[in-house]
């Protein structure tokens, strides 16, 4: 599915991912949430063109800046997170989640869920028009359903709507899906781009001039796109929750992450995501402060070492303990993101609904790892510093991918407290792709530093069900363990948000019991925007998610010029 | 002469196949195809997702059929359409971006031959003074000098300190609204740091091969003949000696476009600037086979016709060359 990527998600991938193709692997992972939408309840029109000195005010331009270049603005077709950051402004889903994370209507006035779970009937806004002036209704929410289940559409994201049973329009502004079986992430499914059925019905989507053109229904409407330079948006007047404030959004690439930097403070670009380094030592002088805003909140991403449970050694759940013990997450927080981030213990985002904060924990404790070792048998019998067991030394490499020196440096860490408790550890650094194929995907791997993003749903099947550990699924480290099978299962069918807390409480406490994964940092997202802009008020989605409610006082606004034929 | 050219143009046929076999057999090997670069990693993407995308891309297919079809398509000038999710024609792809990429090497190429050569003879001519080592220094530095650490230096002086130049990109957000003359200048702003930065490493090997051609030339019995003749030095070393050391210099420009093609990868990255080599850096990241092939094809053709063009001109210029 394709969730839409809000601004800060893409920042955090730009911290931590070098090259573009990383971009793809945060980008789909990342949450749902309309960059663009404000709060739903608050659909009122803004207040009509306020008196000259009163803010806020209509005008100027954002300039953004993004290391990749969208590939496709039909979302759906596209797996790239600078496609979808720029999608998510222009189309909308049925279901956004707002500022505090909580799924709500979007082109959805309102949805019911049955008793059983297996049919959701929504009850589309009314007047809302296409970018071109048609009317949106239900037969454009019938035909994106078909297009994703088409098997010519090229999508990836087909999964979560081939367990639909049936899609009806059961009226313009009705819309029901009934399912096969009770799936919870099924709701939050809907917030994929909803697109235009009058220009696409009947045409070869693949060949779709709305590719590189979009029409959609959000506040923004697609000016002009230059190949490898900068994707242009001008506002929505007729925008079913009021116009943006700000005139226009331009999206500028710029490959490299430290011109981009520089463009920043020469006036170039007006928001980007720092890296620790920038944020912490680059960025603390006084004029960059007068002009410009940082803001700093957990990013939906965790980092973790992988074990490979296929191998003989990790095979023991004490080994792998004894591993957490030994390694030292506040110190690689403090030295690697220079503090900014905190330690994770689970694959959620802490203070988030399904976050167990109860779970065992696993501070620093060299002597207990070198007690535990030594109880399943490791010991340094020929006295070279390195534990054994029937003569074979405790060594093992860690691989992670080129491009990301935040985790090399995170592997350096964990390498020299390992030493301290006798287990020897090399690093291997390999690209993307080769350590994907020929590594990952092979299990030809022994420990592994890799990174997730959170999604918003909790359901995390794909990663730890034991049935998703063929070649090329993302259970790699052949974790299973039937009880977490059967909770992920029940969650999947679960709408109760009370009973589903339960179910992934649990399965939390199971993974900080068996360690398949030793858990390290939660990093914070790290975006800056220029000071001019008022109106950002950061909530748990981030900053981005009231875009349209951004604006910049008359006396401060830069770019008017440019508007004139906008 | 005629058929020297017919036999070489025949000669390029082989070479040509051979270097899109190579090309292709290369880009195949390399871990990883684009639906997979597409699709690892990511939860929501069953395997079947990634079958079915692999057919839509006929890359279920063996290898050699996959070659053999992209031929076929080639002899009827048709690239194919990308890989990535825009599935544009490749063609359309780098024609929207070549000319970019060939406008600012050849202002860097006219930059380095209008100072690479100067420096070359006069090294050459005052040899061992203090101009020559001065120069072999300078042009020897820019060499050494990794361009992307130079070019975020200068960005940082000239973009952000001082303020005179703009940083990356290639127009400002107002060219449209600019008339003619601002809209000249405003190009020549953002083209200045690419295209010294670019030719700044590219002194080094022109100048030190003008040098040595010069000074292999001053050598030669018809210079001590002009001199002998009580010609002015000046004359002895700009028409007699020049004229002679500057033939082998066509030769290395035919051969230097490859480079160029290479290095415009490094600083389009760099300075964002929208031409074919980030392209080319996107495509081979992304693992977009047929825009790799595309822009690989086109570099060949680029480069095969600078031999060319080098060769003839040689011939015309030095007629032994053309008799085995």
């Amino acid at each position: 599915m394709p969730y839409n990527t809000p601004l800060d998600m893409k920042v955090l991938a730009r911290i931590w991912e070098i090259s573009g193709r990383m971009l793809l692997v945060w980008g789909v992972l990342a949450l749902i949430s309309c960059p663009a939408c404000s709060r739903p309840e608050d659909s009122s029109k803004p207040p009509e063109r306020p008196a000259e000195s009163g803010p806020p005010c209509y005008g100027d331009t954002l300039i953004t800046g993004s290391i990749g270049e969208p590939s496709n603005l039909i979302p759906i077709l596209a797996s790239d997170s600078p496609s979808h950051e720029v999608a998510g402004l222009i189309y909308n889903g049925l279901v956004k989640y707002d500022k505090d994370l909580k799924l709500v209507g979007d082109l959805a006035e309102s949805f019911e869920v049955s008793k059983s779970g297996l049919v959701i009937t929504f009850h589309l806004r009314k007047n809302v028009t296409w970018h071109d002036g048609q009317p949106f209704t239900a037969a454009d929410v019938l035909f994106t359903y078909k297009t994703m289940v088409d098997p010519h559409t090229p999508t990836a994201y087909a999964e979560d709507f081939l367990q639909v049973e049936r899609a009806e329009a059961t009226d313009p502004y009705t819309f029901r899906v009934t399912y096969k079986k009770p799936f919870a992430p099924a709701l939050a499914s809907w917030g994929i781009s909803i697109l235009p059925r009058h220009l696409l019905e009947g045409r070869d989507i693949m060949k779709s001039p709305l590719a590189r053109h979009p029409v959609g229904t959000g506040p923004f409407i697609f000016k002009e796109w230059k190949a490898g330079e900068k994707v242009v948006l001008t506002y929505n007047p007729d925008y079913f929750e009021g116009r943006p404030y700000i005139d226009r959004y331009i999206y500028r690439i710029i490959p490299d992450s430290a011109t981009m930097f520089m463009e920043l403070k020469a006036g170039g670009i007006d928001n980007m995501g720092l890296t620790p380094l920038q944020y912490a030592r680059q960025t603390e002088y006084r004029k960059f402060k007068e002009n410009f805003n940082k803001y700093r909140y957990p990013a939906f991403a965790y980092t973790y070492l992988g074990f490979n449970l296929e191998d003989e050694r990790f095979k023991d759940r004490r080994v792998r303990q004894a591993v957490s013990y030994a390694i030292d997450r506040g110190e690689i927080i403090e030295g690697v993101l220079l503090g900014l981030g905190q330690e994770a213990t689970g694959p959620y985002k802490p203070g988030t609904w399904a976050y167990n904060p109860n779970v065992k924990q696993y501070p620093y404790d060299p002597v207990k790892a070198r007690k535990i070792l030594q109880e399943v048998g490791w010991r340094d019998a020929d006295g070279d510093g390195i534990l054994d067991k029937d003569g074979i030394p405790f060594r093992f490499t860690i691989i992670t991918n080129q491009g990301n020196d935040i985790r090399a440096r995170t592997a350096e860490i964990i390498q020299r407290r390992l030493k301290e408790v006798g287990i020897e550890v090399k690093i291997r650094i390999i690209e993307w792709a080769a350590f994907i194929k020929e590594f990952i995907e092979k299990k030809t791997f022994e420990a592994t530093i890799l990174g997730w993003t959170i999604t918003q749903d909790p359901d995390i099947y794909d990663v730890w069900h034991s049935s998703k550990t063929k070649p090329g699924e993302l259970n790699f480290v052949s974790y299973r363990n039937t009880e977490v099978d059967a909770l992920l299962e029940k969650g999947r069918r679960t709408f109760n948000q009370e009973e589903r807390r339960k179910t992934y409480w649990r399965i939390q406490e199971i993974l900080a019991e068996e360690v398949p994964y030793v858990f390290l940092y939660v990093p914070d997202a790290l975006p800056v925007v220029q000071a001019r802009f008022k109106g950002i008020e950061p909530a748990a989605a981030g900053i981005t998610y009231n875009l349209i409610k951004w604006y910049v006082p008359k006396a401060e606004q830069r770019h008017n010029k440019l508007k004139a034929d906008s | 002469m005629a058929t020297y050219i017919l036999k070489r143009l025949f000669l390029m046929i082989p070479i040509f196949l051979g270097i899109t076999v190579i090309s292709f057999a290369v880009l195949h090997l390399a871990p990883g195809a684009p639906t997979e670069m597409q699709t690892m990693m990511q939860p929501k993407v069953s395997l079947e997702a990634r079958a079915r995308l692999n057919a839509i891309y006929g890359l279920d297919k063996p290898l050699h059929i996959q070659y053999f079809d992209w031929l076929k398509r080639l002899v009827r000038f048709d690239f194919g359409r990308s890989f990535s999710s825009d599935n544009r024609p490749v063609q359309e792809k780098i024609m929207e971006r070549l000319p970019i990429t060939l406008f600012v090497n050849i202002l860097s190429l006219v930059l380095i031959l209008v100072v690479a050569i100067p420096i070359g003879v006069l090294s050459a001519v005052h040899r061992y003074s203090l101009f020559d080592k001065a120069t072999t220094l300078f042009v020897f530095v820019g060499f050494a000098t990794p361009t992307f650490w130079l070019a975020l230096l200068l960005m940082l002086v000239f973009g952000v300190y001082l303020d005179w130049l703009p940083i990356s990109g290639l127009k400002s957000l107002n060219y449209e609204y600019l008339g003619l003359w601002g809209k000249v200048v405003d190009l020549g702003k953002h083209l200045i740091l690419p295209v010294l930065l670019s030719a700044f490493g590219g002194l080094a090997g022109l100048s030190r091969y003008m040098r040595s051609n010069m000074l292999e030339v001053i050598r030669q019995d018809y210079i001590l003949t002009a001199r002998a003749k009580g010609l002015a030095e000046r004359v002895v070393i700009y028409k007699h000696a020049l004229r002679n050391a500057l033939l082998p210099v066509v030769t290395v420009l035919g051969l230097s476009i490859p480079g160029l093609i290479g290095g415009s990868v490094i600083f389009e990255s760099i300075f964002a600037i929208p031409g074919m080599g980030q392209l080319f850096y996107g495509a081979v990241m992304a693992r977009d086979y047929p825009v790799v092939m595309g822009e690989l094809v086109i570099g060949a053709v680029l480069t095969l016709i600078g031999n060319l063009v080098a060769d003839i001109s040689y011939a015309l210029v030095d007629p032994r060359i053309r008799v085995r």
